[in-house]
Formats: structure tokens, C-alpha cells, sequence
């Protein structure tokens, strides 16, 4: 089956393209790319005018629940939750049950996502051996059954001595360690940031130190292991920081942010909203600067959502009973689109944080590029499209978003996924 | 009581969420209502056929009695539920209970609970009344109300007082509602406490100011309120003994003399004698530790009559 995609505004920061252009896609690869194209007989033909085409989205922090956890999210709701949101491709961290620590494992994800999925899913497979922090995980097996990366992610690797062995093994199998940076013991209980409004609602605090100081770990980790490291959910202005003078010292490290962490602040938590609740916490205003101030200066390489659907039940609780995290691959692209509104980054700048760069860092071959041959994986936007989050048309299971209710503008009007148009159905 | 209807409130959950003139009205109606309790029969029929139910998810015995007493002073059906007896041990969901609760149609529950913001949590779900008897380090209303109500009767006044709190601000529910309410009626709060137990930003509050040491806390001050230390914190990273603690933060006879002469010492209970209060200080003529329990039930009969709607109080 062929498609045509015509006249829309192409971005393509891979080879710097950001024109008026036409895409033949051609049996699920990308043909050709210019202007004037003509479709063969029987092509499918999207007219794109006043749309943006980009490479596919790629995110690369999400949680599928999938297996064992399929009462908040499963392969084929989190996957059709992605399309919707203008993914095409979504890396699962491996805190599932069991967790992804073996090929066994990683294989059922791969295989259900190919067979039964509305996006590419490459599984990210545990760092040390069921996350407990004390082994390390078959990695070269892990790679083989199509896992992007490792990461022991909701949990940090404790030991400093286990990290850096991870990371010199990691680098030798050719797989990129994520590193969840925070220290346990300066987090201890807290359930939101340390500062003012935690005082006043009597909440207890994690303080910033506790992800600084395990970001600033990790990085020293990498520079001496010469490997290389990427720092998910920065959530602080100190961990920018620390990145920033590290990439400038040649430590092969990159980062990803969240949309919530450049939109809201710790104020969010007000009202004891558990859907403000999550880890790393909702930060300060003055951090949510600094994210900002990462991204335009590109210490930020990615935006990620680190999608955490939650069941009602672990939800709807007191406030220090309730999970963190929170669902984001819906509304990921328009809250990152005011990053374009606010003048924090181009659109060129947005589409390579959302997709070049996590197929990049991750070396998702033929993905997050438009260049004739890749898969053709492509990502349709509105950017003017205005719509309202209501929980009861979301596609994920899970319904844990402060953002229900929020207005929004941009909207992915094709998803497209080896050139079969998978949202809308 | 006339002016019973101008508190808008359905719930007291916190002093935060009170105006300065709840505040005035319900220390103004629990003087009035204070009588009643040195009556030699203890009853007025105001709050007759209303039923309370006394939630405790965590042990108290002053507060829970002194609610119970104020219901039943005010003629209302009390029940008191607490962990050891509910179906919370048996993994019943706090949402559940209380639903369960409400099916029996009680008109105000008076909730104790470890967590902060349970009771807005609630608040949300439930029809009937709720009053906040101390949840999590966030607030204690009806404790603060009857210490600005024995400050009052000492005083004629809120206003311009200076009141040192000292102690765990941290991990004080009872600091912070008089942060709050004290803030409003116009006095001026001194806190002091190791740096382990103060928390950030605390003084953006209200009217604070962080002492450096405890001396400069209490010098001068109209007020000095002792908080309880938690006995289970000493060895932890946030205190090293309680034999230190006592030295730099206990209140004896001679910091006592720091203050103004008739400076009145309050303590939310139960004390630990010769830690944060050397026993002399506790038992002598400027303890008003008792007059602050005696209140406590006119403040409470004050709450559970506003939140039912107000209307007569039977004056005999």
C-alpha cells in the first residue's frame, strides 16, 4: 500500500529540512521526498496543507504495565494511547511483573507489541536482576531480544561500586544504561519537593539534593567508565546544571525531561492532588526555569513522559498513599508545543527533541528521520487544532492526569506507522 | 448568638481556611458556651437528636474525650470509632469506612488521622459535617483555637501578643495551626527548635520569625508554648539525646525569667516531665496547662455548634 502525503510544512531536523514538501511512502519505507510528487494508482493521498509533518515521535521513558500489572495500562492500551498522542514509537521500562531482566520476558513484549500493538515498543530491560539492585541483568541477551537500553528506573541503583560496573559492561554490549538518579536516604519518605508548600501542608519533603546528588554520581560514573549515560525525568535546576558542565567536560551523557516538569511546579500539589504526585517531584518555579533554560541551550537532549498509568484505586486515596506518576503520552505533544509558543524552542528544536534524538541516543536505526529508506514512521500535526483532556476519551486505561480539563492546542491528526495510518483507526 | 449565621463553614479542617472573624466567632461562642461546663447539671439541649461519630485513626485521649464531652455537654449521640475496633485493620479503605459511616447518617464526623489532607479527602466525598481533630503535621484546629481562647481570658487580647513556640515545628500540627490562626488575630509567633525540626519556608506562614537560639525565642515574649518531642526521635538523624535536647530546647525556671513576668506557659499535652518541661515550670503559678484543657471542651462545643448550622444556645 502506498501513501502520498501532500503539501505540508515537512521538519525534519535529522537533515535539516523545514519546507514545504511532499512524502511517498511506498510499502511502510519512505521513497521520496520533494516537491510535485505524484502518487501511483491507487495511493492513499493525505492532503497536509497548513500541517506539519515530522519523523514519527519516539518516546522514550514510558510504563506499559505489561505484564502483570495490566489492570492500569496493557500493551495494546498504551500503545493505542501513544498513536493518539502522535507516537510512533514508545520505549517500556522494565518495572513490570515479572521484570524485564531476561530475554524471555523482553521477548513477550516485543513479540505482543508487534502483533497486537498500535506503536513500535522497544522494552528497556532492568539494569541488575529484578531491579533489587544486586546483579546485573543478562545484557548482551537482553540487546538480542530487542531491548534499546537498560535501566532500573523507579528504583535507583544504590551502590556506586554496581553502577559503575553497569556501566562499563553496558558499554561493552553496545546498550545505553538510563539512569532513575536519586539517593533513597535524602528522599526517605517524602511524597512532594521540600520548600514551602510542603511546610504548609504539613507534608514531608524530598528535598533537590536527593536527585542532584545521584545525577552528579552517575555522571562522574560515566566519565571515568568513558561509557556512555543518559539521565532520565530531570526534574531540577542542579541536575541541568551538572549535565551541562559535564557535556561541556566531553562526558558522553544526554537527559530527557517531562512536559510536567517545564509546566507545572510543587503549587500543583495544593488540594492534596495526588495527580500531582510523582517521582522526581513537581519542582519549584525557579526550577521549572531551569528545565527551560536546558532545553533552549540543548543540555536537555529529549522530552519524555514517563507515562505511569495508575489504577483509580491507587489514585483516588490519601495523599501519602497514592502512587506517583502519572499518564502523559496524550498530552505530551501540545504542552510541549507552548515550549514553541513561549519562544523556548523552535519547532525544528521540538521535533528533534521528540523524536531525532531519542532515536538517536537509543540507536533506533531507520527511526526518528525521514531520509528516503527509513521505516515510515510519521507524525501528522494540527498545530492550531484546539481540544479540551476529558478522561472518558482518553485511550489509556488509566485516567491519572492533572491536565484533565486543561485546554489545549496541537494535535496529531495522523499517525502513521510503516506507512499504515494508525490514529485515527 | 445571633450573629451564629455568619460562620459559612461546613467543615473546620483548618485555621488556614478561616477568616479572622470564624475565628473571633467561634472563641466568642465558646466563652459564652464555657459557662455551661461549671453548671451542676452540665447539659443544654442545643445540638438533642444530631449523632457524632469520634473517627480516630490515631490514639488520643485528651482531644477524643474532650470532643465526646463537648457532644454530650451540647445533649448530640456521640460514637467513637478508633483503629484497634474499626475495619481499617482488616484493609478497609479510609473512603470506605467513611461511606459506611455516612450510611448511618451522622451529622458531623470528628476525624483524628495520621495522614494530612485526609480530611479533605473526605470533605469530597462525604455529605455530612467534617471537623478536623489533628491529621498528619498539618493541623489542629480545635487545639489552636482553645490555646488562643486560654490566651485570651489571660490577656483581653490576641493582638500585638508575642508567643514563642519551641520545639519540632516540623512534625507539629499544632504549630502550624497556631501559625495560622495567631497570624490572623494579629499576634507575633517567635519560633525556635533545632534546625532539623524546623521546616523550610516556615516563616512565609504568617507572623514568624525563626530564632537562632531558644533564649531569643522567649525573651520578652507574652507566650511561651512548649511543643511535645516526639520520645521515639531521639537516636535519629533529627535530635541526638533527649538530655541534650532538654538542655538547649527544654523550658526551665531561669529561661522563664527571659520572658515578661506574667508570661503564661502552655503545652498542647501529654508533657514529658523534665524534658521539654522541667516540672517546677509545669506545675507552677505561670502554667496554664489545665485552663488550656478546660477550654478545650467550650472550643469544641464552639466547632460542633457552628458546623451544625448554629440557631438558640438554651442559656437556662
Amino acid at each position: 500500500m502506498n501513501l502520498l502525503i501532500k503539501g505540508g510544512r515537512v521538519i525534519d531536523p535529522s537533515q535539516g529540512v523545514d519546507d514545504t514538501l511532499d512524502l511517498l511512502v511506498v510499502d511502510g519505507v519512505l521513497q521520496e521526498m520533494g516537491a510535485g510528487l505524484t502518487a501511483p494508482a491507487g495511493s492513499t493521498v493525505i492532503d497536509a496543507t497548513g500541517l506539519v509533518v515530522t519523523p514519527g515521535l519516539i518516546d522514550m521513558h514510558v510504563h506499559l504495565r505489561d505484564p502483570g500489572l495490566e489492570y492500569k495500562e496493557d500493551i495494546v492500551s498504551g500503545t493505542r494511547a501513544a498513536a493518539a498522542g502522535g507516537f510512533t514509537s514508545v520505549c517500556c521500562m522494565p518495572n513490570t511483573k515479572p521484570v524485564i531482566d531476561n530475554k524471555t520476558v523482553a521477548s513477550y513484549v516485543v513479540n505482543k507489541a508487534r502483533e497486537e500493538g498500535f506503536a513500535n515498543v522497544f522494552p528497556v530491560g532492568s539494569i541488575t536482576q529484578g531491579s533489587k539492585g544486586d546483579n546485573l541483568s543478562e545484557m548482551g541477551e537482553l540487546k538480542e531480544a530487542g531491548c534499546c537500553a537498560v535501566s532500573d528506573d523507579g528504583r535507583p541503583v544504590v551502590s556506586g561500586e554496581l553502577t559503575r560496573r553497569a556501566l562499563e559492561y553496558a558499554r561493552g554490549m553496545g546498550i545505553m544504561v538510563i539512569s532513575h538518579a536519586e539517593d533513597p536516604s535524602l528522599a526517605g519518605d517524602g511524597v512532594m519537593n521540600e520548600g514551602y508548600v510542603a511546610t504548609e501542608l504539613g507534608l514531608k519533603g524530598i528535598p533537590w539534593v536527593a536527585e542532584d546528588s545521584a545525577t552528579a554520581r552517575d555522571v562522574y560514573l560515566a566519565e571515568l567508565t568513558a561509557s556512555p549515560l543518559h539521565v532520565a525525568h530531570v526534574s531540577t535546576k542542579g541536575s541541568v546544571r551538572i549535565i551541562r558542565n559535564a557535556k561541556a567536560r566531553g562526558v558522553q551523557v544526554t537527559c530527557e525531561t517531562a512536559p510536567h516538569y517545564f509546566i507545572l511546579t510543587d503549587e500543583a500539589v495544593r488540594g492534596y492532588n495526588t495527580n500531582a504526585k510523582m517521582n522526581p517531584p513537581l519542582r519549584t518555579e525557579s526550577d521549572r526555569q531551569g528545565i527551560r533554560e536546558g532545553l533552549a541551550d540543548g543540555t536537555i537532549d529529549a522530552i519524555a513522559t514517563d507515562h505511569a498509568p495508575h489504577h483509580k484505586d491507587e489514585k483516588d486515596i490519601e495523599f501519602d498513599l497514592a502512587m506517583n506518576g502519572i499518564i502523559g503520552l496524550e498530552t505530551s505533544l501540545p504542552l510541549s508545543l507552548r515550549l514553541v509558543d513561549d519562544g523556548v524552542l523552535t519547532l525544528p528544536e521540538l521535533v528533534e527533541k521528540m523524536s531525532c534524538a531519542p532515536a538517536r541516543i537509543l540507536g533506533l536505526a531507520r527511526r526518528g528521520t525521514l531520509v528516503p529508506g527509513s521505516v515510515a514512521d510519521i507524525t501528522v500535526i494540527d498545530p492550531e487544532c484546539v481540544w479540551t483532556v476529558e478522561a472518558d476519551k482518553l485511550a489509556s486505561k488509566s485516567k491519572n492526569s492533572p491536565f484533565l480539563g486543561w485546554e489545549m492546542k496541537g494535535k496529531a491528526v495522523y499517525t502513521i506507522l510503516a506507512g499504515k495510518i494508525v490514529n485515527p483507526l | 448568638m445571633g450573629d451564629a449565621a455568619l460562620f459559612n463553614h461546613k467543615h473546620i479542617i483548618a485555621l488556614r481556611d478561616l477568616s479572622a472573624d470564624d475565628i473571633r466567632l467561634l472563641l466568642t461562642t465558646a466563652e459564652n458556651l464555657k459557662e455551661i461546663n461549671s453548671r451542676d447539671i452540665k447539659k443544654v439541649p442545643t445540638l438533642r437528636g444530631k449523632t457524632i461519630i469520634n473517627l480516630f485513626y490515631e490514639a488520643s485521649t485528651r482531644t477524643r474525650t474532650s470532643f465526646e464531652i463537648a457532644a454530650k455537654r451540647l445533649s448530640a449521640d456521640t460514637v467513637n470509632i478508633s483503629p484497634s475496633t474499626s475495619s481499617s485493620t482488616k484493609g478497609e479503605t479510609l473512603s470506605d469506612t467513611a461511606l459506611n459511616l455516612l450510611a448511618m447518617k451522622p451529622d458531623i464526623i470528628v476525624m483524628r488521622h495520621n495522614i494530612s489532607g485526609s480530611h479533605y479527602f473526605l470533605a469530597k466525598r462525604l455529605s455530612c459535617s467534617i471537623i478536623n481533630a489533628g491529621d498528619g503535621a498539618h493541623e489542629h484546629p480545635s487545639q489552636a483555637l482553645l490555646d488562643m481562647l486560654t490566651m485570651k481570658e489571660r490577656f483581653g487580647r490576641l493582638d500585638g501578643l508575642k508567643v514563642a513556640i519551641v520545639g519540632d515545628v516540623s512534625h507539629s500540627r499544632v504549630a502550624r495551626s497556631n501559625i495560622q490562626g495567631l497570624t490572623k488575630m494579629g499576634s507575633h509567633l517567635f519560633l525556635a527548635g533545632p534546625p532539623t525540626m524546623m521546616p523550610p519556608g516556615v516563616e512565609r506562614l504568617g507572623n514568624v520569625t525563626v530564632c537562632k537560639d531558644m533564649r531569643e525565642a522567649v525573651d520578652g515574649a507574652d507566650v511561651v508554648m512548649m511543643l511535645r518531642i516526639q520520645l521515639e526521635r531521639q537516636g535519629k538523624s533529627l535530635l541526638p539525646t533527649l538530655k541534650e535536647y532538654s538542655r538547649y530546647f527544654g523550658l526551665n525556671r531561669e529561661i522563664l525569667k527571659l520572658a515578661k513576668p506574667d508570661a503564661m506557659v502552655m503545652h498542647p499535652g501529654p508533657i514529658n516531665r523534665g524534658v521539654e518541661l522541667a516540672s517546677d515550670v509545669a506545675d507552677g503559678d505561670q502554667s496554664h496547662i489545665l485552663n488550656q484543657v478546660e477550654n478545650g471542651v467550650a472550643v469544641r462545643m464552639a466547632m460542633l455548634y457552628h458546623v451544625c448550622g448554629g440557631g438558640t444556645v438554651d442559656a437556662g
